[in-house]
Order: structure tokens, then sequence, then C-alpha cells
């Protein structure tokens, strides 16, 4: 055979290719990166087995069809508490989605990153990113609740929980935006568009499924919040659903929290059950921002 | 680099040069007296920041009239292109200096709009850049934000014509203008931008990113055009710039001691001369591939 | 061509024929619109500033500073209540240093390996993974560390004294899962933004991919890693319901992570649901705690901004 003919033929001092196998050291370090990975998703996959087990016995339609009842948990339910966060991020989607684009459109396309007003502004945004939830319930407290005298209200808590997502809002329609080529903006201003018609025709539907992917994580980040609802006092019982922005409320986050508070085991059930609802909306807002951001990737 | 056009100084005899290699024979196209000129430019200058990127350009565009800039990269010729329909006003910190007269209105005057003056003078890019749209709506788009009233259907099938891409995409009208070849993006790039109705149409090197045969069918289109419009072509190719411009301005780059590039223009004349007798030592280096 | 429209626009004209044809009023307006959407994001903080300096300079007036800052006893809603705030940022701390030693490794790893490492078939495996971590709310979390971390580690204890119902050690191990997505997404933005180059020519010197990972590509994203540390350390100090739910409401200046204690954010939250009366000094300690929290927040996320920029600038 040719091949063991070079192979055993080959002259002495000639180095040969054939490594010595992988050193235990790489295995090592490869290991140990692969269950930093591991250990994230076998916390995920305990926490969801947990919960779901948890909330079997419960997992029945009173949880949507009734309401909190402190003196009753077996028939308690969570509608008051599920109808408080549609209503709360009905209005935060309309007070933090429009403002949070028309920023982004400004930062990207009109601002000039140089002058210093925007450089703060550009810092202001990251800041507020990471700014702890729980300062703004202390804003929507001391600012919209009580210097506004919006009081306890659907509109407290939108307004608040608009302020809180807004940098999220802003900083991914940003990044949608700035995902459509110059070229495309280029081609439309030379043939005589305003600046205005450019993004209005161009720039905006190219950005819009960036943008509603981005939206949609942000609004997931409000859906999921309970720590400055808790300082607006949305915690008392409430055992009706929400009929305005001026009627109190409660939400999931809020009502799970207050049952987990409860020391009788029926309310761990209770909480649970209460628990997959929020997953589940949050697991399907999540999925149709991915299917959104897969069905329309760049073609560019 | 392919063989340029003959850098003998009688041109264009349709004979082999006596005793010399074989040269394409080139036939260059009549330059008409830069009388009623489009475009006057005197003693412009264009700054990114502090730095000078061109300096001190003179030259008339003369009307129906195709019109070359070549020079090295980094020459400052794109540069002045976009001076011309004021596409520099869109980079932060460039600002121009000099004159640059358009019908001898100032291009740069306080009362000037530049939405209106790039209606009038219609750009073409070095990379197609189709909108992610129909092709119809490609075409259609700058007659609507301009306010166009008539019957967009017939505009539309006069552009395409126009630009003899007609045929080739009457059936898919509807389909997006980026399922089309680059050839063809471009040139519907271009029928975009005749749609327009523009006075002066620039190209900042429409080819480099075609293949041979597309870029014949360009520079066709270029040849017919020219009998409407005013073009203004950048390009690195310098056989292009002999088959189809009337008159050809030569741009170099100087550097200076801190290592920051200047670009001048060198020499502008009819096309014939540039090519066959040009008056700089520059010129001729750069043509029979010596520089750059 | 006979068509006349097809005619190119007719050369000059009058004098000013370059100039607006028609006013452009909605153009300027809509920029004006586009301004204030921005400046929602500077009034927001402004805001918070006009929300928490008011009660907090009104707590100073009652409460000393040294009191307040080098004080061991908190009992602030309580007679006779006592404004020593360190058994809460001493909790917050010892809470926060627990989950960066679960979050930096487990992040860090998790970065390497989805940036040098995955295919791009296991990519898409894991970032979602990583995704849905970060989507889940922290009342969840709070839940979980109370009700199954914390009897699986009381019924599995091997030492002499088990942790307490609420303690710090469940507290923050949760929360450090919780912010390896935050670590990690952070951490693998800046090791991709190192050029190809780098790695390139560190594996023709015959490098292993470990030696690349380690040596080249983890010092040349070294701000950018310190960045999502930084970063990590905000979130950590600002989380509420963890801590709230599964460490406990006590008050009290102990390293020891099987007690349980309250954080600054866990009082806040505790403060905030007790009907503490408005304008009392207990209701300005929910203002004067909340400062306290802004300040060492915002120095923490302006160390991340800081870094991020600086390897951009380095990068792209």
């Amino acid at each position: 055979m040719a091949s063991s003919v070079l192979e055993h033929d080959a002259p002495p001092g000639v180095p040969r290719l054939k490594g010595r196998g992988t050193p235990w050291r790489e295995r090592f370090f490869r290991l140990s990166l692969w269950t930093s990975l591991a250990v994230g998703v076998i916390f995920l996959a305990g926490l969801l087995i947990y919960v779901v087990y948890e909330a079997w016995p419960r997992l029945d339609s009173r949880i949507w069809t009734n309401f909190p009842d402190i003196i009753d948990p077996t028939n308690a339910g969570a509608q008051s508490a599920i109808m408080g966060t549609i209503w709360v991020i009905a209005f935060t989607a309309l007070y933090c989605l429009p403002t949070g684009i028309l920023a982004a459109i400004y930062l990207e396309e009109y601002a000039d990153p140089e002058r210093w007003w925007n450089k703060l502004i550009e810092i202001n945004i990251q800041n507020l990113a990471a700014v702890p939830s729980i300062v703004y319930g202390i804003l929507g407290l001391g600012v919209i609740s009580r210097g506004l005298g919006f009081g306890q209200t659907v509109l407290t808590a939108s307004l608040t929980l608009s302020l809180l997502v807004l940098p999220i809002v802003i900083i991914a329609s940003r990044e949608a935006i700035r995902a459509v080529p110059q070229s495309i903006r280029q081609a439309s201003l030379a043939l005589g568009a305003t600046q205005w018609q450019t993004i209005r025709l161009q720039v905006l539907p190219a950005a819009v499924p960036g943008m509603a992917t981005g939206s949609i994580l942000a609004l997931s980040r409000a859906i999921g919040e309970a720590a400055p609802l808790l300082l607006l006092g949305g915690l008392t019982f409430i055992t009706f659903n929400p009929t305005g922005v001026q009627s109190q409320f409660t939400v999931l986050p809020i009502q799970i929290f207050n049952w987990i508070s409860q020391s009788r085991a029926e309310f761990v059930s209770l909480a649970s059950a209460a628990i997959v609802i929020l997953l589940v909306i949050l697991l399907a807002m999540n999925s149709l921002a991915i299917w959104l951001r897969n069905r329309y990737a760049r073609r560019w | 680099m392919s063989p340029t056009p003959s850098l003998e100084p009688d041109m264009p005899p349709p004979s082999d040069p006596p005793g010399g290699t074989r040269t394409p024979q080139v036939s260059y196209r009549q330059a008409r007296p830069l009388a009623g000129a489009v475009f006057e430019v005197g003693g412009l200058s264009v700054f990114y920041g502090d730095h000078e990127a061109v300096r001190d350009v003179n030259l008339s565009i003369g009307h129906r009239q195709i019109t070359a800039m070549i020079g090295p990269s980094g020459c400052g010729k794109s540069t002045v292109l976009r001076c011309f329909n004021r596409m520099n006003d869109l980079i932060p910190h460039a600002r121009v200096a000099g004159k640059i007269h358009y019908h001898s209105e100032d291009l740069y005057g306080r009362e000037v709009d530049p939405i209106e003056v790039r209606r009038r003078i219609g750009m073409v890019f070095q990379k197609p850049n189709p909108f992610p749209k129909s092709i119809y709506d490609n075409i259609a788009y700058g007659p609507r934000v301009g306010g166009f009233k008539g019957n967009l259907d017939d505009l539309v099938e006069e552009t395409l014509t126009h630009a003899a891409l007609w045929d080739e995409v009457k059936d898919k009208l509807k389909t997006s203008a980026l399922a089309l070849s680059g050839g063809q993006q471009q040139r519907l790039c271009i029928a975009r931008t005749i749609a327009v109705q523009p006075e002066v149409i620039l190209m900042d090197e429409p080819c480099s990113a075609l293949d041979p045969i597309a870029t014949a069918k360009i520079e066709d289109l270029m040849e017919k055009l020219a009998e409407e419009f005013t073009i203004i072509v950048v390009t690195h190719n310098m056989q292009q710039a002999a088959r189809v411009s009337h008159r050809t301005a030569f741009f170099t780059a100087d550097v200076d001691d801190k290592g920051e590039r200047h670009g001048r223009l060198i020499e502008y004349d009819e096309t014939s001369r540039i090519f066959s007798n040009p008056s700089d030592n520059r010129t001729e280096d750069y043509i029979s591939g010596r520089f750059g | 061509m006979s068509v006349p429209q097809q005619r190119p626009r007719s050369a000059s004209g009058s004098p000013g024929f370059l100039k607006r044809s028609q006013p452009r009023y909605g153009e300027k307006v809509i920029k004006v619109l586009l301004v204030a959407a921005a400046l929602v994001s500077v009034l927001t903080t402004v805001g918070i500033v006009i929300a928490l300096v008011p009660p907090t300079s009104d707590f100073f007036g009652e409460v000393g500073l040294g009191e307040f800052l080098t004080g061991t006893e908190w009992s602030a809603l309580f007679n006779p209540p006592e404004f020593g705030v360190l058994p809460l940022v001493g909790a917050t701390l010892l809470i926060t240093l627990i989950a960066l030693v679960v979050a930096v490794p487990l992040g860090l790893g998790a970065a390497i390996y989805l940036s040098e490492y995955a295919s791009s078939r296991t990519r898409t495996v894991f970032k979602p993974v990583l995704e849905v971590l970060a989507g889940i709310p922290t009342v969840v979390y709070g839940f979980f560390a109370l009700k199954a971390i914390t009897p699986f580690l009381r019924d599995n204890w091997w030492f002499d004294q088990p942790p307490q119902i609420f303690n710090a050690l469940s507290a923050g191990f949760v929360m450090g899962i919780m912010i390896i997505p935050t670590v990690a997404s952070l951490s693998e933005d800046a090791m991709a933004a190192v050029p190809h180059a780098l790695r390139d020519g560190a594996f023709a010197l015959g490098s292993s991919r470990m030696q690349v990972s380690t040596r080249v590509v983890f010092p040349a994203a070294l701000s950018g890693i310190v960045a999502a540390v930084v970063l990590g350390i905000s979130r950590a100090i600002g989380e509420t319901m963890i801590v709230a739910i599964a460490a406990g409401l006590r008050p009290q200046l102990s390293w020891n992570p099987l007690e349980g204690m309250q954080t600054m954010t866990a009082f806040i939250a505790a403060a905030g649901i007790g009907d503490v009366p408005v304008g009392s000094t207990g209701y300005k300690t929910i203002f004067a705690v909340g400062s306290l929290l802004f300040v060492m927040t915002l120095v923490m996320n302006l160390i991340s901004i800081r870094l991020v920029r600086k390897y951009r600038e380095v990068y792209e």
C-alpha cells in the first residue's frame, strides 16, 4: 500500500503532522465552558418543572374565572390580576412605544452624535436602562402618584412602567434603524425625497420587524415587573377588574408576590398556577418576537 | 491593466500605428464647445472637519455631454461629484468653499433648497441600491415624493423603455427589484433617476460592481441618455472614460508634509486630447498605467 | 421619445429657480416632535432626581448623615427608630457577592463557549435559553429560591447548622443565575468585536483553541468583559423581588449567608407595602435609602458605559 510505504519510509528528522491527541487541559477547559451553559439549562428546566408540578392541582379554569379570596384559597383565582395586567400593559404600550420609536428616529437620523447634548441623551438612556426598577417605583410614587395626583391607578402604573421600559424600546429601535443600509437613504435623498419622506417611506418600513421584536421584548419585561408597582400600593386585595385608567388595579406579579407571602400551603399551588399563566403569556410573546426576527431577517 | 486606448500622439487613424504594438482602435466622441455650461466650478475646495479633501478645482460642465472624472483612489473625484447635487450636505462636518454655479445660480446659495437641487440633478451610485420594493415602486418612488400628478403607469412604462429595460421586466413589474441581476439593478437605478426628469445625472463609478457584459449595456445606455441629459461620471476604468465621454477631468492627490491627502484637478480637456496628447506628465503617467 | 412629459426638466428658468417650491412646515413639526420624544428620557432622570432629593434632604434634616452612613442598627419603622444604614448595605453587598461568585464564572464560561467554540447550530439552541432566563420575572426567581432551593438546602445540608428559612445564600445563588444572561451577552459582544485577524494570527502560530480564547481573545475583550461584570453588579444591587421574597426582612449586620437579612431594595419594598404615614421620618427613609441605591448603581452604570465605549473605540 502506497500510504503505508510513505508512512514507514518517512526519512528521519521529518516532523509528522499527526497530533498527540487533545491535551487534557483543552478537554477540561472545553468541558467547564460547556458546564457553564448546562447549569443555566438545568436551572431553567428545574424551575419550569417545579412550578408546573406545584401548580398542577390548580391548573384549571378557576385561575382565570375566579377572583382572589383570602379566606378560601381553594376557590380563589387571579382574574382581576390577569385583567389588570392586560389593562396596564395596553396603556404602557400606548405610552412607551410611540415615544421610544420617535426618540430612536431622532437619535439615529437627526442627532449629530458629536454635540454634547446628544452625547448626554445617549449616556442618559444607557444609564436609565440599568437604573433599578424599584427606583422607578420611587419616581412613580413621588412624582406620578403623589406629585401629579394620579393616585394608585392603572394610569400611574402604566406611566411608571412606560418610563421603565422606554430605554429598552429606544435601544432596540435604534438598532433596527441602524440596520437599514445607508445606501437606501442616499438613493431616496438623491431622488429628491425630503428627510422625513426618506424615513417614512424607506427607513421605517425596513426597520419595523426589528422594532416590533424589541418592543415585544420590552413589554414582556414590563409584564413581569413587580417591584415598582409594590411602592404604588397595588398590593391591597383587589377583587374587581379595572374599568378604566382611573381604576384601582392589581397585576399578576403583584398577586403572585402576595400569595407567596401567605403561609398556608394552598397558596403555594395558587401562586404556582398564576406563575404558569404569567410564564405562558411571556413565552408566547417571546416566541412571537423570535418568529418575527427570523421571518423578516435582513434581505441585504 | 488591459490595453489602454492608445498613447500615440496622433489618433485616431483607423490603421495600426507605425511600427508599434497594436492598440485598439478608438474613435473619441466629439466634444461640443462649453458655451452655455450647465455647471461653472471655480476655486472649489471641500473640507471634512479641518481636513481639506479637495483643493481649488476649476471646471465647466457642458450641456448634454458626458464628462468623465478619472484619477487614482482618494483623489477626491467622488467628493467633487457629490458637490453637484449637495449630497455632501449629508456628511457631518463636510464643508464646501468656492463657487459652483448651476445655470448661473449659486448651488450653495442661502435660499437654495437641496431637495429641489436633487430633483434636477440625479445620482446613480457605485453599488446598485434598489429599494427593497417592486420594480414598479422603485421607478414610481421619485415622482411620488415629488408630488407627480399624472398617470404613474404610463410614466413607469416610458421610463423603463427609455432606460432600455422595459422588455426585460415588463412581465414582472410587481416583483421585487432585489430579484434582478446586478446589471439590471443598476439600469433600474438609472431608470429610477430619469423618472424624476432631471437635467443632470451624476454617476459614481456606476459599473465598478458589474461584469463586462453588464458594463457594456450601461455604457450603451449612457450614450443614448446623453442625447437628453447632461452626465457626469466618475470612473476608475480609463477605457470607459475614453469610450463614452466627451470631456475628461483628471484628478490626483498631493500628500502634504503631515501625510494628509489633498485632491487636485490636474487637467481637464476634451477626452481625445487627454488620452492622446495630455499636457501634464502626471496625466500621461496615469493613463499609461505607470502610476495609480 | 415623443412624449412631452418625458422631456428633461427645462434647464434654467427665472432666477431663484432652485428655491424651495413649497414650504415644508411638516418637516419642522416632525423634528420638534422627535426632539420632544428624545427629551422624555432626560425628563425621566430629572423626575427621579425630583422624586428623591427633597424628601432625602428633609430626612437628613431629622437624622444626621454620619449616623445614617455609619450606624450599625436599622429599625427605621419601629420604636425607637434607629437609622444606621450599614446593615442594609452589608446585606446588599453580601448577596451581590454571592451572586457574582455564581454569575461571573458561569456567565464568562457561557460567553467564551458561545463566542469561540459553539457551532452556529449550538448557538441557535443556547442563545434562546439565555434569553428565556433573562425574561423570567424576578418574582418567579424569588418564589423558586424560597420554595425550592432553600428547602432543598435545608434537607440536604452536610454541616451542623442548616440555613434559615430566609437566607442570603439561596437569594444570592438564584440572583447569580438571573444575571448570567447580562454577563454572558455583553461579554460575548465584546469578544465578537475582537478582530478575526488576531485569532488567525494566534492560530497560525500553532496556538490551541483554549490558548487563543484565554490568551488572545479574553485580554483583548477585557474592558468589555469588565463592563459586563460591572453591569451585573449594578443589576444585583438593584434587584428587589428575589431578596424581598427569599432573604427575609430582618435588618442585621451579618456576614453569615445562612441567615436572613434585609437589603436596601427589600427595605424600600417593605416600607412601600406597609402603610407608613406620608411625611413621617419613616416615609422619608424610603427616599433616603433610594437615593443611596440610585447613587451606587449610577456609579456602576457610568463605569460600565465608559468601558463599553472604550472597547468600541478600539475595534469599531
